[in-house]
């Protein structure tokens, strides 16, 4: 009878007043983002026409150039020169949102710091929203929104710590970290709370976290997909010689090569694709000792397990003649459109003995 | 030009056959063909179908199929998981009921047109494991190719000059190489190295996985077996077939494999939410048993809790409902007990309201001393609003405020007519209401010690406490551990197969035509990564410290210089 004690008050008004200030921070960032983009349009660069009309010169740059200590060697080392697989296109990265502007850069970077800063307010507020319940912070769709939008924008910034180039991913996910927060905040909103018995195990904790990391991780590889789809049709129809337009041109040409892109997309998703198979698998085993069967196709396990088999056909259609490229970014868009069916449509919709969606 | 065409090798046509050789092989992935029908008899086209069956095409139409068929099970009710759903939709919608029935779309997992689906991508998966199984291990036992006869035209290389001897080259490559666990051979005028076959192995383990998986999975559905039994403080029970309320079984269960143990359920206790909006919501649950194990087992005591399941062998007990049994008392008109019993009652709703029938079958003789019988609708709640505030609502799940309310009859309960019947309902067909003075029906609201008197010294029945029940599932289901395994090997296999690059490096060094060594290495994967060439940077120069550079002739051939791009597989 004591129980209801362990939820703080006090902490869970910390939490919200936190979570409020994060989405302040980032729709500071968001406006930055939008400044890095408008003034890298000023700049005029159309390296992608000229790298697919000009015919093919000079290999890519050397990748590694190797040095070892000692330095006495009067003479160069051996250079490593790469070249590009057969089918690709010849096209450079493009310089990123800000264009090569100086401005536009600086912005930029104001952008990136102010998505650093309203990350760690952000996790700060999941952190004592869990320390308010005295549990980790997903027991119900609000704290799964919150805990989720601060893991994507962690794993963001993890890239781009990583020296990745993903900066021009910035706009696009601090956008729906907004609309995520938004919904968290007004429709999903459930007061700090201790979970139902069948939520009581380690197991929750292992099978969660990997769900909302994968969840995360696979909504980046979506968003360089989609990218990658569109980079592709601009590409293919410069190369053709048509013209797009204007926008797409100012927005397209700063983006990575579409083969960047792809390849982006590709590693993270198979990167992924192991973890998302133990998170079902940690569920299993959890579903094993909660109600005595590993397996009973519950609309949850069945949708995990759509979207696992979806992810795996995305892999396999990648080694399959005929089904490369596009075709196999449409599947990766599949997939992750059924891991959101299996957050949103199974919580919302869809009873099932993981109802404790707790709106 | 490089140096092998300064040497008098001939480039063109048979320049990409080598470069083809030099890639063939990395993975044991099946050819791509799309060979037309042939015209040939039965055994053709047996070949035909079965070499599309195991192409990579089909595969991956299989798989597409699977997660979609898969759709449906998941939004309409399924016999499996919830039976009373299906029943309420079979009476909902009378036109879609049928077609639905036809179609299997009530039990899709276990549906003819599913199992078509994943035992055909099962069989693709046999034929595809097999032959690529036997191809690993050939390539295992052979040796990597040897180099192409341009090396720059492969995706990353290097070249430079050296005083160093062409042998004195090649062997401390080879030593190299070998050190940094590439396998490698010296063919020709080169050494040929791969590494990375652990991609090749995971890729084959997580797929023979997913069969070890399948099967331990089928098993585990034929031998399981799934009994509920409801028992109350005080109460035991005894693993056997008889005991169960209700049983399921797979279609190759026996009853020899139950394991033999019992079990008493000492004592019951939840807790509940006391404020806030979640008010009610349970906290814990948590059964105490002593159990013994065996026909003559020593007694143990345990807990058995919601994720917390008791196990026995290959049987889990796990706990899952409870609810209060009412203790009462019924008199008949001489004042003899002829029954006095806790009488379990279903909750519903999540304050425990809970309903249910007390039925008094023998032993009963009215006011006349005729034999009948007496049948009680009860309604009990936990936590009673107050008088006045009326309705037969709980409104909190533990024990603060309880109440028993009666309806009485008499007359022929019905369970002797063969029929099944809920003990949990009480048929009234053939009962008579007991009335009050009044006329009315005799209907009355207890406090637990309060007795409710029958008209005309027909009885009494006393509401003497409560008791709370448990809810327990046994399962088995085995092979468990086999899926488990399966799962283990899965997770492995695919990150090898997913991590892993297999990778080849060639490193020549033949005398050019001014009598100095020239040393070109390059490198392939199976896929374009940045990886490949970072290593054999790495590679080079190591072998660059032992095989020195020479001065550049004026004529040296840029090695930077380009042709039509080709080569490895786009990734
Ligand atoms: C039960 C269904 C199957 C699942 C879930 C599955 C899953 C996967 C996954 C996730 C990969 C990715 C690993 C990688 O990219 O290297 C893969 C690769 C592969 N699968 Fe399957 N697979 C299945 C059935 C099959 C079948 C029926 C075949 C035979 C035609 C097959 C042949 C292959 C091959 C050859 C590769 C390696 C492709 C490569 O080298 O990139 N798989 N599979």
């Amino acid at each position: 009878m004591t129980l209801a004690a362990a939820t703080n008050e006090h902490l869970a008004n910390i939490s919200n007043v936190l979570i409020y200030s994060a989405m302040a921070v980032y729709t500071l960032a968001f406006f930055a983002y939008i400044a890095e983009w408008l003034f890298g349009s000023r700049s005029k660069v159309a390296r992608t026409a000229a790298a697919l009309t000009a015919t093919p010169q000079t290999a890519q740059a050397p990748a590694v150039t190797v040095n070892k200590a000692g330095g006495t060697a009067v003479l160069e080392r051996p250079k490593v020169t790469v070249r590009s697989a057969s089918g690709s296109r010849d096209v450079p990265d493009g310089p990123g949102a800000h264009g090569g502007d100086e401005q536009g850069d600086l912005y930029g970077r104001i952008a990136v710091s102010l998505t650093v800063l309203a990350f760690l307010v952000e996790f700060g507020g999941v952190l004592t929203r869990a320390l308010s319940v005295q549990r980790a912070p997903w027991g119900n769709m609000y704290e799964f929104n919150i805990t989720f939008s601060t893991v994507a924008v962690g794993v963001y910034l993890g890239l781009l710590a990583l020296k990745k180039n993903v900066r021009w991913l910035g706009l696009f996910l601090v956008t729906t970290v907004l609309l995520d927060l938004g919904l968290a905040v007004t429709v999903l909103y459930t007061a700090s709370d201790q979970l139902v018995p069948a939520l009581h195990s380690y197991w929750l904790y292992i099978h969660v976290s990997t769900a909302i990391f994968c969840g995360a991780t696979f909504y980046v590889g979506a968003v360089s997909t989609i990218m990658y789809l569109f980079k592709d049709s601009y590409e293919s129809k410069l190369a053709s010689g048509g013209k797009p337009g204007t926008f797409a041109r100012s927005v397209l040409e700063r983006m990575p090569s579409s083969a960047s892109l792809d390849k982006f997309s590709y590693r993270i998703n198979a990167a992924v694709f192991p973890l998302w198979t133990f998170t079902i698998i940690a569920g299993a085993i959890w579903a094993g000792d909660a109600w005595g069967r590993y397996w009973g196709w519950d609309p949850k396990e069945t949708w995990s397990f759509i979207t696992w088999v979806a992810y795996a056909g995305y892999l396999h259609a990648r080694a399959t003649a005929g089904w490369k490229g596009r075709k196999a970014a449409y599947l990766a868009l599949i997939a992750f459109a059924c891991w959101l069916f299996n957050y949103y449509g199974v919580n919302l919709f869809v009873s099932g003995k993981h109802s404790y969606a707790g709106v | 030009m490089s140096t092998t065409s300064k040497n008098g090798f001939d480039p063109a046509p048979s320049d990409t056959e080598g470069l083809a050789a030099a890639g063939s092989q990395l993975s044991t992935a099946p050819q791509e063909e799309l060979s037309a029908p042939p015209a040939l008899g039965v055994i053709g086209w047996a070949r035909w179908f079965w070499r599309q069956l195991t192409s990579m095409r089909v595969a991956l139409l299989l798989l597409l199929l699977l997660s979609l068929g898969a759709i449906p099970g998941s939004l309409i009710p399924q016999t499996g998981s919830d039976e009373t759903k299906v029943e309420l939709f079979r009476r909902d919608h009378s036109t879609l009921a049928p077609i639905y029935d036809k179609l299997g779309l009530f039990h899709v997992y276990s549906s003819v047109w599913f199992s078509a689906i994943y035992i055909l991508l099962f069989v693709s998966l046999i034929g595809c494991i097999v032959p690529r199984t036997w191809q690993f291990v050939g390539q295992l036992r052979g040796r990597p190719p040897g180099a192409p006869r341009r090396l720059t035209r492969l995706p990353a290389h290097t070249t430079w000059r050296t005083e160093a001897e062409p042998e004195q080259v090649r062997e401390a490559a080879l030593a190299l190489l070998k050190k940094r666990r590439f396998r490698a051979h010296i063919a020709g005028d080169a050494v040929a190295a791969e590494k990375g076959y652990l991609r090749e192995l995971g890729n084959l383990v997580f797929h023979i996985s997913l069969i070890v998986m399948l099967v331990a999975f089928a098993a585990g559905q034929l031998f399981k077996s799934e009994g509920d039994k409801l028992i109350v403080e005080g109460d035991g029970f005894s693993n056997t077939l008889t005991q169960y309320d209700d049983f399921k079984s797979g279609s190759l269960f026996s009853t020899d494999d139950m394991e033999p143990f019992s079990f008493k359920l000492d004592d019951f206790k939840g807790t509940y939410e006391v404020t806030g909006p979640n008010r009610g919501t349970p906290r814990t649950y948590e059964a105490h048993l002593t159990y013994s194990v065996g026909a003559y087992g020593k007694d143990r005591k345990t807990t058995v809790k919601v994720n917390e399941p008791l196990e026995v062998g290959d049987s889990k007990v796990y706990l899952v409902s409870h609810g209060y049994a009412p203790v009462v008392t019924v008199r008949d008109g001489k004042g003899n007990v002829v029954m006095k019993d806790a009488v379990p009652l279903l909750p519903q709703d999540g304050n425990v309201t809970s309903s249910g029938a007390i039925k008094v079958m023998d032993g009963y003789h009215d006011a006349k001393g005729m034999k009948d019988q007496l049948g009680f609708q009860a309604v009990f709640i936990p936590t009673f609003a107050g008088e006045g505030k009326g309705s037969m609502l709980s409104q909190f799940p533990s024990l603060l405020n309880p109440r028993l309310a009666l309806n009485a009859y008499h007359g022929d309960l019905g369970v002797n007519a063969g029929i099944p019947q809920s003990v949990y309902q009480l048929d009234t067909k053939h009962l008579k209401q007991f009335k009050n003075a009044k006329g009315d029906p005799l209907a009355e609201r207890l406090k637990v010690g309060e007795t409710m008197r029958l008209p005309n010294g027909a009885g009494s029945i006393t509401f003497d406490g409560v008791k709370e029940w448990a809810g327990f599932q046994v399962t088995r289901q085995p092979a468990s551990g086999w899926a488990l395994g399966g799962a283990i090997a899965a997770i492995f296999g695919l990150a090898a197969s997913l991590f892993i690059q297999r990778r080849r490096v060639w490193v020549r060094a033949v005398k050019g035509d001014d009598g100095v060594t020239v040393v070109e290495m390059a490198g392939l994967g199976r896929s374009e990564s940045a990886k490949v060439p970072e290593e054999l940077g790495q590679l080079a120069g190591t072998l660059y410290d032992q095989a020195p550079g020479a001065p550049e002739p004026d004529s040296a051939a840029d090695p930077s210089e380009v042709s039509v791009p080709e080569g490895a597989e786009k990734q």
